[in-house]
């Protein structure tokens, strides 16, 4: 008790009560590791598994110097440098370089997420509830818990690095450099973990320090890449990242250790000031006021209708930007795709996915058009099952109490689920097309892109459709849109592969709607499908008036 | 509760009432009446049936059989035009997390249609003064006591004929109780109706006219405090200089326990309001030094019916409730 209620205006490290402001550091440790010892499991499996399957295939780069030489080639364009490394190794475009080049600031992104997520869980959110109020008032001091949280996150970064090492090794990867690079790995997402320690102790709440730690790591993440687009091996911009003093080890090229000092002093340094502001504070309180919102609503909150927009336009903005990035990434190499099939041509499970005939590109540009109607569906889903988290959460009582029909409720949710679904597939197609036309490649027209999107509209109605009728219908059920979800990806990708019969790719929604990049679109299946939707979506409502709410 | 009222239409009408999830009998004939006006308190244990009521009566549950008006409206069918004539308060009131408080207030006026819109904000500043509610914070960090406020502002700012509250003060502190048991006075002299579900007694004592429990999905005790309180026992504690014996002898005299004290002798025991006269009379010749007599509190009510005590008073409770129920009405088919 002693450390509870030590001098809360002691100096920088309150040092004379240094070590009884740990108390019961170690209990806590042992609690959290149980409390999480699921998740740790599936950090640990889900990050090994990523290492195993990933980059097996990286190992074909090892007898094919022509492999090697188209892949440097691709890699080292602006767009795919933003999304890979600094390029040690290009010109010996070797497994182990690639892996180190390509890979890395994946995997550090995931850690970083990981350490900033379980630091925020084990500190402020916490001490947000009441629960750390509890604990506190035991035998603990008042630095045990980010400590303890700081060697759990610590502990999940070293199991993880030893199992994603050994992974590594296990692939015929060089047993040092494999695990140098999974420890690097480790000690650059700590460093985001210590900025969330940081952010725990500046923020009242847990979704702010998540949230200014995420920030961080976006910025490190645009530093990276900006830097290293200016300049081969990375520029001064890119020595500000904590994520190019991993890449920066040149790692499975040419290992050098000192970058990893720079990480080692920032977890120190970012330490130092949390404990430094950690003292200062008062329990549950932060050092960044809460952000006021308004007293009153805007005039424009009118009805369910401007509701469901404001609860869901957060996530269209996000998804759109994200899926964007990706889609403009990938129409960046479109320009490329004719010498890279050349590559891959004698490969024939790839032959099969591709297809045959002259106009490769098209075909390819329609499995983009597949991907970003997959994209959109997701998207399509989630939003339209929004209505079901409303439901559980007593939302949906608190609107139908008042003068609201439920066709008036559920129409304003689903028009708005629509509404974002036709923009995430537009805008996706839109920016495959941007991507294409920054290379310079211009031999498919803005027209063609335009209506890539546009075609799969039809069938993105039937899985919102679906997915209200299931809801309207079977509320326990909705899970079964995720799994047509998963079919539509299935069909798409590998219906030929696996031979399936005509009927059985009748049932995904896409497979109607064809290859339109090479063959053009059927009108009798664009109006079918939207037939079936209108169907779906009638039902949904006709279900919606007649049941209880909440469903029993 | 007064004569001219009687005679119009009820707010709340509920006839033989059921509802079913699968085998499961959430209501079992149950009967309700508010009349214009008119407060009635709505008491039962957790399970009883209540939320489940309330929900039938705002069209969100469909009635397995059975009747429910609103103003004489049918609550399925003419839903969304009866809910412009109530507010509503749930027990446990979630808001849309990323809007303020101050935001869902006005958003759940507006789904009502709003009002003027001067008095309204004048309104509402006084409302969130007096509950101590800060409108600027968002909703996820809102304490339960604080989201209940914000629905409770809500309630009371719209110029509803029916409030229908369902356990509305559970989450609030004994001052936020007064505010509120204030804004149900208020709104009953405006004329409006109240139907409070509660198992706070104390708080259904204070404002409630009308009292109806609940057990097991049906009704078991309807009517005004005093009717039900004439059915029950009186407390009575007196300090007597005479040989209380004869007294124990008395028929609806129960539970007599004497003590020693100085002076005399101290008896407490419970009579049956229904011959509390002779039982007075028996007292008067003790040489009465000192004599308390406390009417039976809801709690006592509550617990006779929870606490399964006598078979004839269970019996005569039902009696008493059909007296005092609602007029019979023909349920409708469905």
């Amino acid at each position: 008790m002693s450390a509870a209620v030590a001098t809360p205006s002691a100096p920088v490290l309150a040092r004379p009560a240094f070590g009884s402001t740990l108390a019961g550091t170690g209990k806590l440790l042992r609690f959290m590791l149980r409390r999480d010892r699921m998740r740790i499991l599936w950090w640990t499996l889900g990050i090994t598994f990523l290492y195993a399957g990933g980059l097996g295939e990286y190992l074909l780069l090892a007898d094919d110097a022509q492999a090697r030489e188209a892949r440097s080639v691709l890699i080292s364009s602006p767009a795919m440098i933003s999304m890979s490394g600094p390029g040690y190794g290009l010109d010996n475009y070797q497994p182990g370089a690639a892996v180190a080049n390509e890979f890395t600031l994946w995997i550090v992104l995931t850690l970083a997420v990981m350490s900033i997520l379980q630091i925020v869980r084990h500190t402020r959110s916490e001490e947000e509830s009441s629960r750390s109020e509890l604990v506190r008032a035991g035998i603990v001091g008042r630095h045990a818990p980010s400590v303890a949280a700081l060697l759990l996150v610590l502990i999940m970064n070293v199991v993880i690095a030893l199992a994603s090492g050994a992974t590594l090794a296990a692939q015929d990867f060089d047993v040092t450099q494999s695990f140098a690079m999974t420890f690097a790995t480790a000690l650059g997402a700590l460093v985001f973990g210590a900025v969330a320690l940081v952010a725990a102790q500046a923020y009242e709440h847990g979704r702010g320090a998540i949230g200014i730690s995420l920030a961080v790591l976006g910025a490190a993440f645009l530093l990276r890449a900006l830097g290293d687009i200016q300049e081969k091996h990375g520029s001064a911009l890119s020595w500000l990242s904590p994520i190019a003093w991993v890449q920066q080890t040149r790692v499975f090229v040419d290992l050098r250790w000192w970058p990893l000092g720079l990480c080692v002093a920032a977890v120190v340094l970012l330490i130092l000031l949390a404990a430094f502001l950690g003292s200062r504070r008062d329990f549950a309180s932060g050092l960044v006021a809460v952000r006021k919102g308004r007293a009153d609503a805007r005039p424009t909150l009118t009805g369910p209708l401007s509701l469901a927009w404001v609860q869901q336009r957060g996530a269209l903005i996000w998804t759109g930007l994200g899926l964007g990035v990706m889609w403009l990434g990938s129409g960046t190499i479109i320009r490329e795709v004719p010498n890279m099939l050349e590559a891959v041509e004698s490969n024939p499970m790839y032959a099969a996915l591709l297809g045959s005939g002259e106009d490769m590109v098209r075909t390819f540009l329609g499995i983009f058009g597949l991907y970003i109607g997959a994209g959109a569906a997701a998207f399509a889903i989630a939003m339209t099952l929004r209505v079901k988290g409303e439901e559980e959460a007593g939302l949906t009582e608190l609107a139908l109490a008042a003068r609201v029909s439920r066709g008036r409720w559920l129409g304003s949710s689903l028009a708005i689920a629509l509404l974002g679904t036709v923009l995430v597939q537009v805008s996706g197609a839109l920016a495959l097309w941007l991507g294409a036309a920054s290379t310079g490649y211009d031999e498919i027209g803005f027209r063609e892109y335009l209506e890539l999107g546009l075609v799969y509209l039809p069938a993105l109605a039937v899985v919102v459709g679906l997915a209200a009728a299931l809801y309207a219908w079977l509320p326990k059920a909705t899970g079964i849109a995720w799994v047509l979800f998963g079919y539509i990806f299935l069909v798409g990708m590998f219906a030929d592969l696996f031979d399936l019969p005509d009927w059985a790719r009748g049932i995904s929604p896409f497979w109607w709607v064809g290859s339109p990049m090479v063959e053009g679109v059927e009108a009798s299946h664009m109006w079918g499908l939207a037939g079936v939707a209108v169907v779906l979506l009638v039902l949904a409502f006709i279900g919606f008036r007649r049941r209880d709410v909440p469903s029993a | 509760m007064t004569s001219t009222t009687s005679t119009a239409i009820p707010a709340i009408e509920i006839h033989d009432l059921h509802k079913s999830f699968g085998t499961v009998k959430a209501l079992d004939g149950l009967n309700l009446t508010v009349r214009p006006g008119e407060v009635r308190g709505f008491l039962g244990p957790n399970g009883a049936g209540k939320s489940t009521t309330i929900r039938v009566l705002l069209g969100l549950l469909r009635a397995s059989s059975g009747s429910a008006r609103l103003f004489g409206g049918d609550v399925w069918r003419d839903a969304v035009a009866l809910h412009g004539r109530i507010t509503y308060v749930p027990g446990d009131v979630s808001l849309w997390p990323n809007l303020t408080g101050g935001e869902c207030i006005d958003y759940l006026i507006r789904l009502n249609g709003g009002g003027d819109k001067a008095r309204l904000r004048a309104r509402k500043a006084e409302l969130l003064e007096r509950f101590e509610l800060d409108p600027r914070k968002k909703a996820r960090t809102y304490s339960k006591g604080n989201r209940q406020k914000v629905a409770l502002v809500a309630a009371f700012l719209s110029d509803a004929e029916l409030y229908i509250l369902d356990e509305p003060t559970s989450g609030l502190d004994p001052l936020m109780e007064a505010v509120f048991t204030e804004y149900i006075r208020e709104a009953k002299a405006a004329g409006g109706s109240v139907l409070l579900s509660s198992h706070i007694l104390s708080e259904v004592e204070k404002v409630c006219d009308t009292v109806t429990i609940i057990r097991n999905g049906i009704d078991v005790e309807s009517g005004t405090l005093d009717e039900l309180r004439h059915l029950t026992r009186t407390n009575v504690t007196a300090l007597v200089g005479g040989d209380p014996t004869p007294v124990a002898a008395l028929p609806g005299v129960h539970d007599l326990v004497t003590t020693a004290a100085d002076g005399g002798t101290r008896i407490t025991f419970d009579a049956d309001n229904a011959r509390i006269g002779a039982v007075l009379s028996a007292i008067t010749t003790l040489d009465v030094r000192s004599f308390t007599a406390t009417p039976p509190s809801l709690e006592e009510l509550f617990m006779r019916h929870y606490g399964d005590v006598l078979d004839a008073d269970e019996a005569a409770a039902e009696a008493a409730a059909s007296a005092n129920g609602a007029p019979a009405k023909k349920a409708g088919a469905r």
